[in-house]
């Protein structure tokens, strides 16, 4: 179980779902704050929805206000790269690309990947802290890389 | 190095208290935290990010820091106002729904001067460097790696030796020396004094080591260990209307503290914060001339940034408050508290996030000489653009060729108005006077650099003072009700009794009262300000004797401009802090927050 464990989190770095920064919350964790990865990652899911309905409400609009669409996705880019998810953020970071372009087609395109990027690793995190729940969380200590 | 160095020992519970001890022999010391520092560092974050929020927190609790979680802007500042030396460093987020990052960094520098650091995940070039010049000691990229954290301490160090320094130097140097090297190019004064307080500074760093050896050498020198002096709002009221009284080419910290006749401060307070002031206004006024765009007054509130608020009105009206302060402390009445309170209540409006004008506070003289009014307006023209918004307001001395810094016109809203009254107004007829002052006032105070007789932009119209005296000839907005000028006293009864709601933020002049009624974005709303902009036509501004007039225009016109200046916001919100205090001052009225000045009270005013 354990070496799932530790190939299921490998996988997530080398398939570029996580990056570095998801390292950086699992150095966080200790005695202390034992759950901590899994409460940010609660966290952020639970924020962030708010978010994506805010955008979702924004690409209504007609005609687009991409400054706000900026904005907001500002917003939730930032939320995204720090928890470390990798893909999502690429596709924040299209979706702004597309904004300043002014390219409405682009920003609804990328919007839809970003959303589907975030729902993807929603599932496998969950997955993942089932896991490690089960494994306990000596496991979590020596984690390998 | 004081930080919190109480507050060290009982926060860590890993760190030993007593290993330390030796070193410190300084009751206030570090004591126990020498070794430990820089644990138990204070800090405030502040970020409207609940992730980022907790993630930070966790970071820096693991840096053995003391945390405290903000996820308003507006909560933060009355955090901090509420514990002064409560905390040693804030890190705040530059995109905050409810007030924009840099205003909160700037209002921090100004009233707590602590170190603040800016993060974002836009590291663009452009907005780092706003960071730079709103003051903000670092700039970190999100996400925010715990190592970055690690070291921000460094910049508490820093401004905890600065100002050691300049006790230091106080005490060592002397006055007359000092004075000179302060008499210097504003610009370079602190530089100077950095230079040749080096060794001092050099010896503090030696000293730092061993715990606060320096701490023991400025107990013995004049200066007292000099517990940190918060600038609060009255305090940096205080300091603004001495600054202003004097003019800023005239103000050096000796007299400014005379002026000021507050116990408790040294020199060396009074120099560090004058030159930070220096520096805001030149950061402010930087912008302001090269762009030459309007800083603040037109300048869209959202021009250029998506989250700059413009001033808010009250800020606004802070700022032609204090701008008329300041004509009027040249004229010789209005009493430096009352630019003070002004800017004590503009400070107060910690929440308006629009930009303060910065108004340049030269020497009156300068200010108001409209000789050449053009140069300042001509480019305040432009302001319509983002520029302005950015950072450097000030343009509210139209024609003021000097070169305020920004810190100056902070607070010390330069009446640019005023001074071309002055200078010229004198002929204004007195009925028009208050039409006039009014629209002048807002002429300047609302566009800076409006005055050369062109009308603001579209939008932001801030009335232009037409040729130096600003009347605003309607462009202001305020259309004259009817002819205004010749509304003697119009002061606020004009029908409009514009409260300026902070949602108005354009200062539209269209019709009339648009000026008062712009709510400069920040919903301030200028409590009862009765808006008197009875015209513009203003031909001179009758400043003259008009002080309070011009001041109440100024409130309003405050308001109304708001969202000129939406990267100025401190200085909107001094000048509504100044504002709304000098209201009080002269019995007008509630001023908390709102410039609900009785205009017929200002006659009272002395001229």
């Amino acid at each position: 179980m354990h070496r799932l464990v530790a190939n299921t989190r490998k996988s997530f770095f080398d398939q570029g779902y996580l990056d570095e920064q998801f390292v950086q919350l699992e150095e966080l964790q200790d005695n202390s704050n034992p759950n901590f990865v899994e409460e940010v990652v609660t966290l952020f899911y639970r924020d962030s929805a708010r978010l994506l309905y805010n955008l979702d409400q924004a690409l209504e609009k007609r005609p687009l206000d991409f400054n706000k669409l900026d904005s907001l996705m500002h917003q939730f880019k930032g939320s995204c790269s720090s928890i470390g998810a990798k893909k999502v953020k690429i596709e924040c970071t299209n979706f702004k690309a597309y904004c300043n372009a002014r390219n409405a087609e682009g920003c609804k395109r990328t919007f839809h990947h970003a959303k589907r990027e975030y729902t993807t690793l929603k599932k496998k995190l969950e997955s993942y802290f089932q896991m490690l729940r089960q494994v306990g969380p000596t496991e979590m200590a020596c984690r390998p890389r | 190095m004081n930080l919190a160095s109480q507050n060290l020992v009982n926060k860590q519970s890993t760190m030993p208290s007593s290993s330390s001890a030796s070193r410190n022999s300084t009751t206030g010391g570090d004591n126990n935290v020498p070794d430990q520092f820089p644990a138990g560092l204070r800090v405030l974050v502040v970020d409207d990010d609940p992730t980022c929020l907790m993630i930070l927190e966790k970071m820096l609790r693991n840096c053995k820091y003391e945390v405290t979680k903000c996820n308003r802007a507006v909560v933060a500042l009355s955090l901090l106002r509420e514990n002064k030396n409560g905390f040693d460093v804030v890190i705040s987020d530059v995109h905050m729904p409810d007030m924009d990052g840099f205003k909160l960094l700037v209002h921090i520098g100004l009233e707590m001067d602590l170190p603040v650091i800016m993060m974002s995940a836009d590291d663009s070039k452009s907005v780092v460097m706003k960071g730079v010049t709103h003051g903000a000691c670092d700039y970190l990229i999100k996400p925010v790696r715990i190592e970055a954290l690690r070291n921000i301490w460094q910049h508490v160090v820093r401004k905890k030796k600065r100002e050691w320094k300049d006790v230091d130097t106080s005490a060592s140097l002397d006055d007359v020396d000092r004075k000179e090297k302060e008499r210097e190019d504003p610009d370079y004064s602190s530089s100077a004094n950095e230079g040749h307080n080096w060794k001092n500074v050099k010896r503090r760093k030696d000293d730092e080591d061993e715990g606060e050896g320096e701490g023991e050498e400025r107990e013995d020198s004049s200066s007292l260990k000099k517990p940190r002096v918060v600038w609060c709002v009255e305090l940096h009221q205080q300091f603004v209307a001495a600054v202003n009284q004097l003019g800023i080419d005239k103000a050096v910290p000796k007299k400014i503290l005379d002026l000021m006749n507050v116990p408790g401060i040294t020199r060396e307070n009074v120099a560090s914060h004058l030159q930070k002031f220096r520096l805001y206004l030149r950061r402010l006024n930087g912008s302001h001339q090269s762009g030459g765009s309007n800083p603040s007054f037109l300048s869209h509130p959202d021009a250029g940034y998506g989250s700059m608020s413009t001033l808010s009105d009250l800020d606004l009206q802070a700022l032609a408050a204090s701008g008329q302060l300041g004509q009027l402390g040249q004229l010789g009445q209005l009493p430096a508290q009352s630019l003070a309170t002004l800017q004590a209540a503009a400070l107060g409006r910690s929440g308006n996030p629009k930009t303060p004008f910065s108004v340049p506070v030269n020497d009156q003289r300068n200010i108001f000489s409209f000789e050449n009014p053009q140069p300042r307006y001509g480019q305040v023209q432009n302001r319509q653009g983002h520029n302005s918004n950015i950072t450097k307001p000030i343009n509210l001395l139209h024609g003021i060729p000097t070169t305020m810094e920004p810190k100056q016109l902070v607070g010390m809203i330069p009446m640019t108005g005023q001074s071309q009254s002055q200078s010229q107004s004198q002929t204004q007829t007195q009925t028009q006077s208050q039409s006039q002052s009014q629209s002048q006032i807002y002429n300047h105070v609302l566009r800076p650099p409006v005055l050369t007789g062109s009308v603001v932009s579209p939008g932001n119209h801030v009335t232009e003072l037409t040729g130096n005296r600003f009347p605003v000839r309607g462009n202001l907005g305020i259309p004259s009700y009817g002819g205004n000028q010749n509304r003697p006293q119009n002061w606020g009864l004009q029908g409009a009794d514009l409260t300026f709601d902070r949602s108005l933020h354009t200062n539209n002049m269209q019709g009339g009262l648009n000026v008062l009624q712009h709510d400069y974005g920040s919903g301030q709303k200028i409590g009862g300000s009765k808006v008197i902009f009875s015209t513009g036509e203003g031909s001179g501004t009758q400043f003259a004797d008009n002080h309070l007039r011009v001041k109440a225009e100024n409130v309003n016109y405050k308001s109304a401009c708001q969202p000129f200046c939406p990267d100025e916001y401190s200085q909107d919100d001094l000048l509504t802090a100044i504002f709304s205090q000098q209201q009080q001052q002269e019995g007008i009225g509630e001023a908390e927050s709102e410039l609900g000045l009785d205009w017929y009270s200002l006659d009272n005013l002395p001229v």
